[in-house]
């Protein structure tokens, strides 16, 4: 699990590195992006301001620049991706610096130590943590700026800073009637030279009139009228787009190619061999496809030819049959067994539930720019991981990382794709980009894409649990196999304990559930075929699927509903309890439905929220399903931005279903066999439930969003097919069932 | 050389007639809100209308659109006026990563155009062309009524 210390990270740099950190922020920003919360005439893409010389705009510290104008760049050290990082973010600051919410605009911040994340230590966004390790150093950066503001005010004015407020990007001095922009006093701070102070009150939560309140998104303007830049649009003088030929059998390699034809293509400039196949560089994209349509490639296919998921499923059947590491032993499973095993009134489940590789599937594919001229290399990428990516160009091109500069793109979606612990995409890009004398842009087809690896690893899952006579749940006994993440990357020290992936366990340890004997197991077979990823909600995807759906079939062998089970069971764990309950509120659970008609419900606490939802389905006889509605009631600590936290519920949400409906990579003989959006289908508009979203504000430092919705929905999914129709999946997706969606 | 019309302007274009429209916008005329994302016509994001309906510019070949008129996200605002269902997109906070949006507008665009007021199955049935993985699906849906209810 994520180490929740918060050192926060303004805190601590000193006074002076503050400053100093601000200044060399500075040189990184020359190209940017540049987005703005005026709805009118900005650009992403283009220049954003330059240096903080002593005329020029205050670099206040690494996060916050005032213009002369008194318009403020929030540089923001979390990827926007669909996330709302680039509006919630700026919530922080805008809150204790009581800035005018038109005057800001966002730009994604260097790669520099400043700016890496505050928990993490590098500069990556995931783990839904983009606000809950933003909330005390973005907060305290305000308020320092504030206090220098105040102080500027002060001297200014020769009065006393005490009588002195802020308000839209103002200093106030209420008594005497005038008021100064926080631009002009950008001077008066230089003069006095005028540092951070060492401590700062933040403000009493019952103040906010920022954070707490719905705000609409700071990047929208530019993504309903086309203008927002994404990696794939990025331009360049000279800029080459380039494709690459890649094995059929992940891990292949080239063993010869004849580009003769392909160098015919109009268009065509050059082709070269890389790590990951032969990549055609051409004038443009459709020169590069059919360049690369026309060259010849034999394959030496390597070790995954005879790769097969079946095989990985008959593999982790039997895994799950024998003794794994011991993730959590809580009391005497097996005394538990013994104890209560021969008692005529218990009863003893056992099941077994499996789950396929995922894709990510984001909307816009894999890509990356690179320019390599001497010892310098750009990079334009959409990154999750910009850190992890400096580095390894960095020890690709022998260079030290400083003369590595990576621009952080919009991204079109990314659900842990763009945080490669290998860099894969973006360091593709440099290899196809170095000795030319040109930069180039590498676009992945769909079918790259799909076909590409880092899927969310195949999982099988088997629980034997037991409920006595009374109902109650005496043991629980579960076992996991499936390729560990962390395993062999530099994750691994942070992220495993004892050989146990806790990343990949994370939702069937540590879950708010009072069951005196629990024992989890996990077994970690070996790392072959495509690279395992983290995909929205990582372990919990399938540990949230295994341990929910399990919860419902005991409750159902208990004869109890399954709401006030987990009622009970919950007692000890306030936040989720209360979560429970306002849910059996929300949907009247319990009340009478038609025979056609399925309720389900699934909870969980992941990525430190507590979440539970509810789905409502409607079945036909010829098996088709209609989510009529989901409700999902979250417990997030605060909401910063509520609007943004429903959003993000919604697509978890959706995300889900898919995965639950239809979501499956398989292969054959080491070939993936899906490629695109007509066998690998996703959610559509049709498919759409209404989904209610509830939060519950338990007064707590925020939690995440971003993942939590998806660990659910679809074991509440399942358990309302079971609620309709008496017939129990464990093998998702549902359509290999025999089930779809109605549409 | 083929002659384009790309919102209200003339475009003679210097590209093989097999290349498809999508990458003539892209890379050619440098409209890059028009957006790649399967090729094969199954994602709908780079929905364009090509004399007023809406097509997948991903599999209509230069050849095929000769001569016509073609509008793309960049050319639906009236100069500083965006159209009103990029207007309700912002109201209705739809965005989320915004790759697909561009696409879902055209295609909302096009459908309240026929289609003043149509109804969930009529939404449905227009929308379903188009993917959005962030699962937007519930704030289009009000946008369009909201429009339609102008």
């Amino acid at each position: 699990m994520p180490d929740h210390r918060v050192d926060a990270l303004v805190d601590t740099l000193t006074r002076r590195q503050f400053v100093r950190a601000a200044g060399a922020a500075a040189g990184g920003l020359l190209v940017g992006f540049n987005l703005s919360a005026c709805n009118s005439g900005t650009v992403s893409g283009g220049p954003a301001s330059g240096q903080a010389t002593g005329d020029g705009p205050l670099l206040a510290n690494a996060f916050i620049r005032i213009a002369l104008d008194n318009s403020v760049a929030v540089l923001v050290n979390h990827s926007e991706k669909g996330n709302g990082a680039y509006t919630a973010l700026p919530m922080l600051i805008a809150e204790e610096l009581d800035l005018d919410w038109s005057s800001i605009s966002v730009e994604p911040a260097p790669t520099s130590p400043e700016y890496y994340h505050a928990w993490w230590g590098v500069y990556i966004t995931g783990g839904s943590t983009s606000t809950g390790s933003s909330w005390e150093p973005l907060r305290t950066a305000g308020a320092k700026t504030r206090a220098m503001l105040l102080d500027a005010a002060s001297r200014y004015w020769g009065t006393d800073a005490s009588g002195l407020t802020t308000a839209g990007g103002h200093v106030v001095d209420a008594a005497n009637g005038r008021k100064l922009a926080y631009g002009d006093l950008i001077a008066t701070i230089r003069e006095h030279d005028i540092q951070p102070p060492e401590s700062v009150a933040l403000k009493n939560p019952a103040d906010f009139t920022i954070i707490g309140k719905d705000r609409r998104r700071i990047d929208a303007p530019e993504k309903v009228t086309g203008k927002a830049v994404f990696g794939i649009d990025v331009e360049l003088p000279d800029l080459k787009t380039a494709t690459v030929a890649r094995s059929p059998v992940y891990g292949g390699k080239v063993r010869s190619f004849d580009a003769s034809e392909a160098l015919e293509v109009e268009g065509v400039v050059k082709v070269k061999e890389v790590s990951s196949g032969v990549a055609v560089v051409a004038d443009n994209f459709w020169a590069a496809s059919k360049g690369r349509d026309a060259l010849q490639v034999e394959w030496d296919l390597g070790p995954n030819e005879g790769l097969s998921t079946a095989a990985f499923f008959e593999e982790y059947r039997q895994l799950v049959d024998t003794d794994g590491l011991v993730a959590e032993d809580v009391g005497d499973v097996e005394a538990a067994f013994r104890e209560f095993g021969d008692s005529e009134d218990s009863r003893i489940v056992e099941a077994v539930y499996e789950l396929p590789y995922l894709a990510h599937a984001t909307m816009e594919p894999m890509n990356a720019v690179a320019r390599v001229q001497g010892d310098r290399c750009e990079v334009w990428s959409g990154t999750q991981f910009q850190s992890n990516d400096r580095l390894l160009i960095a020890e690709y091109l022998g260079l030290p990382e400083e003369s590595v500069v990576i621009h952080r793109s919009l991204m079109g979606g990314s659900f842990g794709r763009r945080a490669s612990t290998i860099a894969d995409f973006t360091l593709e890009a440099v290899e196809v980009a170095n000795g030319e004398s040109f930069p180039v842009k590498v676009i992945w087809s769909r079918e790259d894409d799909m076909r590409g690896g880092f899927y969310r690893p195949l999982f099988v899952h088997k629980i034997r649990g037991l409920v006595d006579g009374g109902g109650t749940i005496r043991a629980w006994h579960q076992r996991a196999a499936g390729q560990s993440i962390m395993q062999d990357t530099v994750f691994e020290q942070a992220y495993m304990a004892d050989g146990v992936d806790v990343y990949s366990m994370d939702g069937c340890v540590d879950q708010p559930y009072s069951i005196a004997n629990h024992r989890v197991e996990s077994h970690n077979p070996p790392k072959v075929g495509p690279l395992p990823l983290w995909w929205r909600a990582v372990g919990q995807t399938h540990t949230g699927f295994a341990y929910e759906s399990f919860l419902d079939e005991l409750a159902h062998a208990a004869g109890r509903d399954p709401m006030e089970l987990r009622l009970e069971l919950t007692r000890e764990f306030p936040r989720m309890h209360k979560v429970l309950e306002t849910m059996a509120e929300a949907v009247g659970w319990g009340s009478p439905r038609p025979a056609n008609r399925g309720v389900g419900l699934a909870a969980r606490t992941a990525f430190g929220s507590f979440l539970a939802e509810v789905a409502e389905i409607t079945v036909t006889d010829d098996r088709q399903i209609s989510v009529d509605k989901v409700t999902c009631v979250i417990d997030c600590g605060r909401a910063v931005n509520p609007l943004g936290v429903r959003a993000q519920v919604q697509s978890g949400i959706v995300y889900g279903m898919t995965a639950a409906m239809s979501g499956e990579i398989d292969i054959e003989q080491g070939r993936v066999r899906q490629s695109n959006f007509h066998d690998y289908p996703v959610m559509r508009m049709p498919h759409m439930p209404e989904v209610v979203v509830h939060i519950v504000d338990s007064g707590a430092d925020p939690s995440g969003v971003g993942e939590p919705p998806t660990a659910p929905i679809a074991a509440a999914l399942t358990n309302a097919l079971f609620d309709a129709t008496g017939e129990r999946v464990r093998k998702l997706p549902l359509v290999n069932q025999g089930w779809r969606l109605r549409s | 050389m083929t002659r384009l019309y790309v919102n209200g302007t003339e475009h003679e274009i210097d590209a093989p007639a097999d290349t498809p429209l999508l990458w003539v916008l892209r890379d050619v005329l440098k409209l890059a809100g028009t957006k790649y994302g399967c090729g094969i016509a199954q994602c709908g994001s780079c929905t364009v209308h090509v004399d007023g309906a809406p097509v997948r510019a991903c599999v209509m070949p230069l050849a095929s659109v000769a001569g016509k008129s073609v509008t793309t996200i960049e050319g639906v605002a009236d100069g500083e006026t965006l159209n009103p269902v990029q207007q309700a997109w912002l109201e209705h906070d739809v965005v989320q990563c915004g790759y697909c949006q561009s696409g879902q507008i055209m295609s909302a665009i096009a459908l309240l155009d026929r289609n003043p007021n149509p109804s969930d199955a009529e939404i449905d049935q227009a929308m379903a062309g188009n993917i959005c993985r962030c699962g937007t699906y519930q704030r289009i849906r009000k946008a369009i009524k909201a429009v339609a209810a102008q």
